[in-house]
């Protein structure tokens, strides 16, 4: 099992228009590894998150998810586009972050976690919203199951959304920059989450400007600009000792 | 934890003596304009009050009149014929709007078709182009179903018809800046989460559209009360005809009109306090905190004033 990859990228490309995001990524993510991605706004960072679970289609290249082909079925030398059940059948299994909570205003945090496994997996209402609840006290926002998100703090709200993506038991979760839209003092509650997840051994790809976190939690780190991988390696070695000249100049800035 | 905060000053901060603060008595600035502009106005609404006063008008035939047989009849006719219109304009706004934004290129030209027709004639024409479909289809064959057009297209259907697809055209336009309205990480948080187009948008997107859906659909309905009255044309015995014909026998023609107005503006204010707590149900989770209902805002005015008394 630990031999293939949770995720492959081969050559991946991606263009919006005339506009060419991503340039050709090549890079694999061991099941159980937290992989952080580091680099300047633009330089495709959060495109690349969203080609995993298929938000957006890549052009070129080729895209796994253990072992699985991302968004398309190949058979023989030709691949089919897959409709979209099989699409969302797919992202089940992966759960996302993202910078700006995406909580739905309209349901109460607890609502919220149950949503997807009474919809997508049919999970009775009681079943799921025992474990609902169960998933806010890890993320400690048990006692603020019955709030909607507008009464909620920014880092309250992101800590939803971790126990709302973790309710569908996913074997990969992303990270959109989970961070960026908190107020300084909020980062630390969300960061705790990231860090308890990670020791239990789930495999995150995280977008993030944290360098302390993928320090610290981080088993590689990729350094991207525009449209490429620049830098790859441990985080700590990456991040002190930094080996092109375009990571040395973004590190100055950031730390 | 705020709200733990102890009141009563314990002995060890106790405050220093308190100085009351000097409260300002200032003299209001005097505001003769609004004087003028209130004294007018009072003037031209009581010349307005005494014209009617003094008019040829047989008051006595209103409220004889009022609650008629034949008038209850009309207004229930009216009542019928706005709702079930309204209704099938939601549905049909509701399908139109999906149509209307879906990727399919011959669905949403078909909406866009509708929405053009329909929108674009007058409501009067379109009731009377389904009261006259017997005269280029005098026969309805539906394969199943074989009949004279002209015993099919009852008053009821053509004021249906008419109205309901009128409706659905405008509903369709609010329901598609509604969908618009809801941010598109909602649908991407949706997605990730596995769930397909069809949960996304029953789930996810109408429930939030619904807040700027129903303002407008509460105006369209109050439109809808009264211009039902436009049904006169095919034949349909609802309030304001029934006011007419009371009118035709008793000569009371203004009388009758006053009668039919008095019942619209009952309807209307009735469903403006519905579509108030609607509006209000839709709200949760927007507001951090629901606005109080008239009920509660009167209950907690009375409080506060025993209060007072006290």
């Amino acid at each position: 099992m630990t031999a293939q990859p949770m995720v492959k990228a081969e050559g991946v490309h991606k263009s919006f228009g005339p506009a060419h995001i991503l340039k050709g990524i090549d890079l694999e993510v061991a099941e159980g590894e937290v992989f952080c991605l580091i680099g300047p706004s633009g330089s495709g960072k959060s495109t690349f998150l969203r080609c995993i679970n298929h938000l957006e289609q890549i052009n070129a290249g080729r895209l796994y998810v253990d072992g699985e082909l991302v968004g398309y079925r190949q058979k023989g030398d030709k691949l089919y586009e897959l409709k979209d059940s099989e699409v969302a059948l797919k992202r089940r299994d992966i759960g996302m972050v993202f910078q700006r909570f995406n909580l739905f205003p309209h349901m109460t945090a607890v609502e919220n976690v149950m949503e997807a496994p009474v919809q997508v997996k049919r999970e009775s209402k009681a079943v799921a919203r025992e474990r609902a609840l169960k998933l806010l006290d890890r993320v400690g926002l048990a006692d603020k199951a019955g709030n909607y998100p507008s009464q909620l703090s920014g880092g309250q709200q992101q800590r939803v959304a971790i126990a709302r993506a973790l309710a569908m038991d996913p074997k990969l979760m992303l990270f959109d920059e989970p961070t960026s839209a908190l107020d300084p003092e909020l980062v630390g509650d969300v960061l705790d989450v990231m860090r308890g997840l990670a020791e239990d051994g789930m495999t995150m790809i995280v977008v993030t400007h944290e360098m302390g976190f993928a320090r610290e939690v981080g088993d590689s780190l990729v350094f991207m600009d525009d449209g490429v991988v620049v830098e790859a390696g441990h985080p700590r070695d990456v991040l002190t000792n930094p080996q092109h000249d375009r990571t040395k100049s973004f590190l100055s800035k950031v730390l | 934890m705020t709200d733990k905060l102890d009141k009563t000053p314990g002995p060890a901060d106790a405050a220093p003596e308190q100085v009351p603060p000097d409260i300002i008595r200032a003299i209001p600035v005097r505001h003769y304009g609004r004087w003028v502009s209130a004294v007018v106005v009072v003037a031209v609404l009581g010349a307005l009050v005494y014209a009617f006063a003094q008019g040829n008008v047989r008051w006595a035939t209103v409220t004889d009149k009022l609650f008629d047989g034949s008038i209850l009849t009309g207004l229930w006719h009216t009542i019928l014929i706005s709702v079930v219109s309204m209704a099938v304009g939601l549905i049909l706004g509701v399908l139109f709007a999906v149509m209307r934004l879906s990727k399919n290129p011959v669905t949403s030209s078909v909406a866009w078709l509708y929405i053009w027709f329909f929108r674009g004639t007058p409501v009067y024409v379109q009731l009377l182009i389904w009261f006259n479909l017997a005269l280029i289809f005098p026969i309805l064959n539906l394969g199943f179903y074989k009949d004279y057009m002209t015993a099919v297209m009852t008053p009821f259907l053509a004021a249906l018809l008419g109205l309901g697809l009128n409706e659905g055209a405008y509903m369709a336009e609010i329901v598609r800046a509604g969908i618009q309205s809801v941010d598109e990480g909602q649908t991407e948080a949706s997605h990730a989460l596995g769930m397909t187009q069809m949960q996304t948008m029953r789930r996810v997107v109408l429930p939030q559209s619904m807040r700027v859906i129903i303002p407008p659909t509460g105006n369209e309905f109050i439109n809808m009360l009264k211009t039902s009255s436009l049904v006169v044309a095919v034949q349909y015995q609802d309030l304001l005809r029934s006011a007419q014909d009371v009118a035709a026998t008793s000569f009371a023609v203004m009388e009758m009109l006053f009668v039919a107005s008095i019942w619209y503006l009952a309807l209307t204010s009735v469903f403006s306090v519905g579509q108030y707590y609607l509006e209000r149900r839709f709200a949760r989770g927007s507001l951090r905190s629901l606005p109080p209902t008239p009920l509660q805002r009167i209950k907690s005015n009375l409080l506060s004033l025993s209060h007072w008394r006290r």
